[in-house]
């Protein structure tokens, strides 16, 4: 299936700001997230189609995953 | 009291009442700032401050804000904009918090920096500002470092709560000490080009999501720095949640 990744802030470092792929349909989040070579825990906000998501979920075909790294600046 | 009001009335116009007829009030019946502002919104009368609020907020909205105690958590690069927002919107008790004192450093984007203040507490400098730009508002500052032991004592009385923090561990005793009261936090942080927003409620496991295994300390902000704009632009809409989550205003 096709899913569109977007990557922000420190996670575009060596990777891509956008970017569509294809994964087999049972993929996770979490899957997708080690592929990046992104640790789990680095991550703060992650979206699916706009909305907050678990990394346990799975996908749909044209979903887009969003993974925003942790902000605490104020 | 009667007085007063007849006094505030007499020289009102229209709907309104310039901060020029309060400031007299205030000097001749020897009453509060603040007390005189909730008599006239009580009355219906729209202190003159305000009339380019009023497209946006009615009265009973005005009055409501000015009886709201917000407590903002941090006074630095959010908290700076926050507490400047706040009080020219009208809100009418804030407690101001913050450990810290000002630093070179703070000056690229902290609204209350400037270099005469360097080295001075910013809960205090905070405290001096909101006094100077409306006299409505009354202000608790506490140079003191919010955490899990303080935090439901310092945010006492406070409807809501806006997290301008700059630690993830000090997020964690501020939605605690939320949690604790049962009132809403408008959280914000800040890196770099980037920024987030979002109104916790007490219910919400919201913080955990964001922040979960974080071990304390920080985020990407030590990688990407804080430039002038975007702590402006996350504290403005911190602001906007903050009137939304407020009974009676949003």
């Amino acid at each position: 299936m096709n899913i569109t990744l977007k990557l922000f802030a420190t996670f575009r470092q060596d990777r891509f700001k956008i970017e569509q792929r294809d994964y087999p349909d049972s993929i996770l989040i979490r899957d997708i997230v080690a592929e990046l070579g992104i640790e789990l825990e680095a991550c703060g906000i992650i979206m699916v189609n706009g909305r907050h998501a678990l990394p346990e979920a799975p996908l749909k075909n044209d979903d887009t995953l969003s993974l925003f790294p942790k902000v605490g600046g104020g | 009291m009667k007085d007063c009001l007849q006094f505030i009335q007499k020289r009102s116009a229209g709907s309104q009442v310039a901060q020029s007829v309060l400031a007299e009030a205030v000097e001749r019946f020897g009453i509060g700032w603040k007390q005189c502002e909730v008599m006239a919104l009580e009355h219906g009368l729209l202190p003159g401050r305000y009339q380019r609020n009023a497209k946006m907020l009615d009265v009973s909205q005005q009055l409501r804000l000015q009886q709201s105690t917000v407590a903002v958590v941090g006074c630095g690069g959010l908290g700076g904009y926050v507490l400047e927002e706040l009080a020219r919107l009208g809100v009418g008790h804030i407690i101001a918090i913050d450990p810290d004192r000002f630093e070179e450093h703070n000056l690229n984007r902290q609204l209350l920096c400037l270099p005469e203040n360097l080295g001075q507490s910013k809960a205090l400098v905070a405290a001096e500002r909101l006094a100077s730009v409306n006299p409505a508002l009354c202000v608790q500052a506490y140079c003191t470092a919010l955490d899990a032991d303080n935090a439901a004592q310092l945010l006492e009385g406070a409807d809501i709560a806006v997290d301008a923090l700059d630690s993830i561990e000090a997020r964690r005793a501020l939605g605690g000490g939320c949690q604790k009261l049962g009132i809403p936090m408008v959280h914000g942080a800040i890196a770099g080009w980037f920024g987030q927003v979002s109104t916790l409620y007490p219910e919400s496991q919201m913080l955990e999501r964001l922040y979960g295994s974080s071990d304390g300390g920080k985020g990407v902000e030590t990688e990407l720095g804080n430039p002038s704009f975007t702590p402006a632009l996350v504290a403005s809409l911190q602001v906007v949640l903050l009137g939304d989550s407020l009974p009676g205003v949003g």
